[in-house]
């Protein structure tokens, strides 16, 4: 106990002997490892989320590996590899788009659907644009999101 | 200017005696505060310069010298004022509840507003920015505004109060009815010439694990923190209470009185013209035509 709270100075304190490190909190960065929350209403998400288990980030879709807002993500939730988009982010943004408390994810599947029916916190209008961007005329339509989004700031 | 040095010299034991008392009292000496004397006073009723500090922190350079440039300060006033003759940019502080509403090129036609409380304000010139917070369907939310942005389209003050701290950046970590306000919130009209309400609310923080070490920068608007000893001795290891005795500190991060006055005295008209319309916009505002009842 002595040692385990002697090396555990820095992280999250010690409870019933379960130690984990949190590496990504300081950088606020989504990359490898990174918890994620998940925002909409499917039944896997959901439910990882209730049993305490969030969602990790194990690969972003792009060439920097640093996930941004509106960015492709694989994560590892439940046991199982699902896709996710980031729709909201705990660093800093630029000027007008809105930087949220939590980082945010929405499950879609291969085709760009998302898996949920709602989304229940509130979007940033930039990823109309972005998403609108990433979509190409014969791969996923990423912009289904947006239409099962709830508000947007 | 001459005679005033000399007069200076003359004095300069008596000179050196006051200052170290100042130094020494225990209120915070800011070289800037003192600035009411008679021949600063503008006349007919206007403003006094050290309200226009408060009032237009932006208006003033930044004190770093290698960011100084005459010109291009003189510029960006022009410019500011200019801006401001379009929009009416209100006096606000940290700690006022704000709405704000930007034409959002993402959502062509339709104006995006956000509500919140402005958690903190720094920059000058045109590059000054606010940041604003709310709490929207259980999801802390932050935008940073730029104030002389040429998309805004509107800027309220909702309410109008100080906090108790410089910054609010401890409510990212307080619980979140502390920053929870309403959208749909109705502006509150303060009376004219009352000075600016502080509201001396206290929040309470969540437990750590928290963004900053808040048991070391001495918050006022925090509840008391409920942490083991070991924190409180490394926070007064950590504190450094003479600071502010460091005039020289003090002299090189906030811009001269004299400098002040001059550069206020230079937009002291129209920042006075401008006044007179938002007073009579807020009297058309406040004054509410009588029905007639049946």
């Amino acid at each position: 106990m002595l040692m385990n709270s002697g090396i555990l100075n820095g992280s999250r304190s010690v409870s019933n002997g379960l130690k984990y490190f949190h590496t990504s909190s300081c950088c606020r960065e989504i990359q490898k490892m990174t918890k994620l929350r998940v925002v909409d209403n499917s039944e896997i998400g959901k439910r990882a989320m209730a049993e305490g288990k969030p969602p990790k980030c194990i690969h972003v879709y792009n060439k920097t590996g640093i996930g941004k807002i509106g960015d492709k993500v694989l994560v590892a939730i439940k046991g199982e590899k699902k896709k996710g988009i980031l729709v909201g982010l705990k660093q800093n943004q630029k000027t007008k788009v809105p930087k949220f408390d939590s980082n945010n994810l929405v499950l879609i599947d291969e085709s760009g659907t998302p898996v949920g029916t709602r989304i229940h916190v509130p979007i940033p209008t930039i990823l109309r644009t972005i998403l609108k961007e990433k979509t190409q005329s014969k791969g996923a339509d990423y912009t289904k999101i947006l239409a099962i989004a709830s508000k947007f700031v | 200017m001459l005679s005033f040095i000399s007069k200076k010299s003359n004095s300069i034991a008596s000179n050196t005696r006051n200052f170290l008392r100042h130094s020494t009292s225990s209120q915070a000496l800011k070289p800037t505060e003192e600035v009411n004397s008679s021949n600063n006073k503008p006349k007919d009723g206007r403003k006094s310069y050290a309200e226009f500090r408060h009032i237009y922190p932006e208006f003033l350079p930044d004190p770093k010298i290698e960011f100084r440039n005459s010109i291009r300060e003189k510029l960006e006033r022009s410019d500011m004022i200019a801006r401001r003759t379009l929009i009416d940019i209100p006096e606000f502080y940290v700690g006022t509840i704000m709405a704000v509403t930007v034409s959002d090129k993402h959502t062509p036609g339709k104006p995006l507003r956000f509500v919140g409380i402005c958690i903190k304000r720094e920059g000058c010139g045109l590059r000054s920015t606010f940041i604003l917070r709310n709490v929207v369907d259980h999801q802390g939310v932050e935008v940073m505004y730029e104030l002389y942005d040429p998309t805004i389209q509107k800027i309220e003050v909702l309410r109008l109060e100080k906090r108790l701290d410089d910054e609010l950046l401890y409510l990212r970590d307080s619980l979140s009815e502390f920053s929870t306000f309403d959208s749909n919130m109705e502006a509150e009209i303060l009376a004219e010439g009352t000075p600016v309400p502080v509201n001396p609310i206290k929040v309470q923080l969540k437990p750590r694990p928290w963004l900053e070490r808040w048991e070391r920068k001495n918050l006022k608007g925090v509840e008391k923190i409920d942490l083991p000893e070991k924190f409180f001795k490394r926070a007064a290891e950590l504190a450094k209470p003479y600071e502010k005795y460091d005039l020289m500190k003090q002299y090189m991060g906030t811009i001269p009185e004299e400098e002040q006055n001059e550069i206020f005295a230079e937009i002291q008209s129209q920042l006075h013209k401008l006044e007179v319309t938002r007073k009579k916009m807020k009297r058309k505002r406040t004054f509410v035509k009588p029905t007639k009842l049946a």
